[in-house]
């Protein structure tokens, strides 16, 4: 039996309703739990005065120098005493899932019970970063609880300027469009650079993102310092009985207006069966007795949409790989960046493909340690060195594909244009 | 001293341990899925092999209790094994059609909306809040909830144009992400500074750089060193707040929601899109904020009238130009959602597309 429950009018307006309420989740965790009573206390607070009343500190688990967000409370009477004491300390353990969020009931259960032990017993899965966010711990109780999850296998999650907890999607565990292993992927880049998330040393975060198709369910683009993208570049693959079974189901209609004008470069066009073009570019399949759908794919653009809409019928390529791009982050300091390409494609099958795309992120961090100015992204850092440096910079080649166009505006010293021209051209007849 | 025991530094753990068996065993190897009710996805390995997945949606911040009612309904109607979404939807997998209505059943009955499938309106992907963050000028939480509750319908159904995200935000970071439809409290005033605490608390050169316009400046205020804030210059973005706390950004009063639409992560059709402001000055008005409900729901139910299938919200923006999203959705297009920062003029017509 915990203290007597505050008073919380406001948020009882947020229990009743379709959609379950963490309120409720709360008020269960108060019956026995004081700092469940208390943090209800100072969230009732700020919802009757708008005001946020938590401030960070230094609290950490011994060897580690992040993943933990402490929290303390700024919510104190006259007397200088917190309000709330019970809350007053409300950290959180930010702990790494594994890739694709994937878990069976007994680790569930068991991250359970450690945190009815140590903590207020509110999880968030998950964190805008992806981290599991074990809510609500005295300072005291975070090593022991910590101890605990990372004896069933769990690791610290990043903090501060440091390589942060990476994301993938579901990918090739349960999905038709994954291009490459992403979760392999994920893994093997993260637990490469440990040291880098769990000892903050970084001008400020880094952050991953693997997304197994253009779809990018994780928002790597616009999220990560390096997004790692699947995508393919051979002919997308097509399968008669599939394609003729929607046709069947969905009709002329749709499939003029839904996937054939909706293509972003006018690869795809309708043609009775005798019309369809010759070529090794050229994907074809019928979806009727007279017609069938042609794709030029070195057009296509691998934008997805015609795959998601006819799934089977139209499908990936077999030559897979993924699209690499760097510099996504939100707003701060100087608004969104999107990632840009800097590798337009690599492969990612074999032990030496993944090996390689390890060093790829390790000399992007080094590159950033040593170039950026305190607490500025990558994006930022680019934008103020140039692409080009950064590219030349981490040793990769210049390509057209990193460009929407080329360059609008004269104002450049071009003093080596000779060099570079016999640069190309040297790289061309050695790739004959 | 008493003996400390070092971190075992395992990283992230090996997903395949966590896997159902049928995902495990058809790992990079599936050949379609098709949706057969919305909150149902159903997979079809190239061997043969299928699965089904029922898809709900969760509160995100879960109390032990939800959590443990999760894995009993798992453990009874399902096989055990469960994964999150990026938007903290909680997926079930099961081997058998026949076992889906059952856990269907059995989610509505602990009060889990099954869906967010396909082109539905998906859970919110959100921020901490009052809760938990030290910087918020709302909760993300309570807002989500009073939000969900009121599009609860077009979650567990399919008959958007194309699937929504949303997102909200607890301060202008925008940590709850781009998306379709983004809520975002955007603070409207320069911060407060106490000046008797700066020169203790604040390492006072790295609050100089950290201002986006150069507003900050070192100032001795009352014989004590401290900084000082441009007024005129200062765009209210908070950076300044969480290296130096002395220069308090929230503010009840003027902390104000703005609304933005159109972002897209996905490469599908167009490239991705940033979200766009097309509403501020919304009051934050705890706990179910209905102002910004009011109009989140009404940008909705015009783009689910006018838009085409498989047009996205920006996609739809696109196709039907800015003048007309206005005038559909009578919000008013006000000088300050010209954009003014670097890089903008790429966002004005350089054209006589217009139309009429």
């Amino acid at each position: 039996m915990a203290k007597k429950m505050h008073d919380t009018p406001m948020l009882d307006q947020l229990e009743g309703g379709p959609w379950p309420s963490f309120v409720t989740g709360l008020k269960r965790l108060a019956k026995d739990n004081d700092m469940m009573v208390d943090l209800l206390g100072q969230l009732e607070t700020s919802y009757e005065t708008k005001k946020g009343y938590w401030k960070g500190g230094t609290v950490g688990v011994f060897g580690y120098g992040g993943g933990v967000i402490p929290r303390f409370t700024e919510l104190k009477g006259e007397d200088g005493e917190p309000l709330f004491p019970a809350a007053a300390e409300f950290h959180t353990l930010r702990i790494m899932p594994p890739a694709g969020m994937h878990y069976d009931t007994d680790i569930l259960r068991k991250f359970c019970d450690v945190w009815e032990k140590y903590g207020s017993g509110l999880i968030a899965f998950h964190g805008q970063s992806g981290d599991i966010m074990f809510q609500g711990v005295s300072s005291d109780n975070v090593q022991p609880a910590f101890d605990e999850l990372n004896e069933m296998g769990f690791d610290m999650g990043g903090a501060g300027p440091a390589v942060r907890t990476s994301m993938s999607c579901v990918g090739a565990a349960r999905c038709e469009q994954s291009c490459f292993d992403e979760a392999r992927a994920l893994r093997g880049v993260v637990n490469a650079y440990l040291d880098d998330m769990h000892r903050p040393a970084l001008p400020y975060k880094f952050k991953f993102k693997f997304s197994g198709c253009p779809n990018d369910c994780v928002n790597s683009i616009q999220r990560a310092d390096m997004a790692v993208i699947g995508t393919w570049r051979d002919n997308m693959q097509a399968d008669e009985a599939l394609a003729k079974q929607w046709f069947a189901k969905h009709g002329m209609d749709e499939l003029v207006n839904d996937v054939i004008s909706r293509c972003p470069t006018k690869a795809i066009t309708l043609k009775e069966h005798a019309k369809v073009a010759k070529g090794g570019n050229i994907s074809a399949v019928a979806v009727s007795d007279t017609h069938s759908v042609e794709v030029d794919n070195h057009n296509c653009v691998r934008c997805m949409h015609c795959i998601n809409v006819m799934t089977g019928a139209l499908a990936t390529g077999n030559d897979k790989g993924v699209t690499i791009l760097v510099g996504g982050k939100r707003t701060l300091k100087i608004g969104d960046t999107m990632g840009t390409v800097v590798v337009p494609f690599m492969k990612l099958e074999k032990d030496e493909d993944f090996e390689k795309i390890i060093e790829l992120a390790g000399s992007m961090i080094d590159f950033f340690a040593e170039n950026a100015l305190e607490h500025e992204r990558t994006g930022e850092m680019i934008e103020r060195i140039g692409v080009v440096n950064f590219v030349e910079g981490i040793g990769l080649e210049i390509d057209p594909n990193m460009v929407t166009h080329p360059r609008t505006n004269p104002y450049v010293r071009m003093d080596d244009w000779d060099e570079e021209v016999a640069k190309v051209k040297q790289a061309q007849a050695s790739a004959a | 001293m008493a003996e400390v025991r070092q971190p075992i530094e395992s990283g992230v753990p090996d997903h395949v341990q966590y896997l159902h068996p049928l995902m495990k065993k058809n790992y990079g190897s599936w050949k379609r899925h098709d949706r057969p009710r919305p909150g149902v996805l159903h997979h079809v390995a190239k061997g043969g092999d299928e699965i089904w997945t029922v898809k709900a949606g969760t509160q995100r911040q879960m109390d032990v209790y939800t959590i443990r009612t999760l894995c009993d309904i798992a453990d009874k109607y399902a096989e055990g094994h469960v994964r999150f979404t990026t938007r903290s939807n909680i997926e079930f997998m099961v081997s058998e059609e026949s076992k889906v209505a059952p856990l269907i059943d059995a989610l509505g009955k602990d009060g889990f909306p099954v869906g967010g499938t396909g082109n539905s309106i998906s859970m919110i992907a959100h921020t901490q809040g009052w809760l938990h963050c030290d910087i918020p000028g709302t909760d993300a939480s309570g807002a989500v909830k009073a939000l969900m509750d009121e599009l609860h319908e077009e979650f567990i159904r399919e008959e958007m144009p194309n699937r929504v995200k949303l997102s909200t935000s607890c301060c202008a970071i925008n940590c709850g992400g781009q998306a379709d439809i983004a809520i975002v409290i955007q603070h409207t005033k320069p911060p407060k500074i106490n000046h008797d605490m700066v020169a203790n608390v604040c390492e006072r050169p790295s609050v100089v750089a950290r201002c986006p316009v150069a507003a900050i400046r070192p100032a001795l205020v009352n014989g004590k060193p401290s900084l000082e804030v441009d007024e005129k210059k200062c765009i209210c973005c908070g950076a300044c707040f969480p290296p130096c706390p002395p220069m308090q950004i929230n503010d009840p009063e003027h902390s104000k929601f703005a609304i933005w639409v159109g972002g897209k992560n996905a490469n599908a059709r167009s490239k991705p899109t940033f979200h766009k402001m097309v509403a501020a000055g919304i009051p934050n008005n705890p706990p179910r904020w209905p102002e910004v409900s009011a109009i989140v729901k009404k940008i909705l139910a015009v783009y689910k009238e006018d838009a085409r299938a498989w047009e996205r919200l920006s996609d739809w923006i696109d196709r039907i130009g800015w003048p007309r999203f206005f005038e559909k959705t009578e919000l008013p297009f006000t000088k300050y959602l010209i954009d003014d920062w670097r890089g903008s003029r790429s966002s004005l017509n350089a054209s006589t597309h217009i139309r009429f």
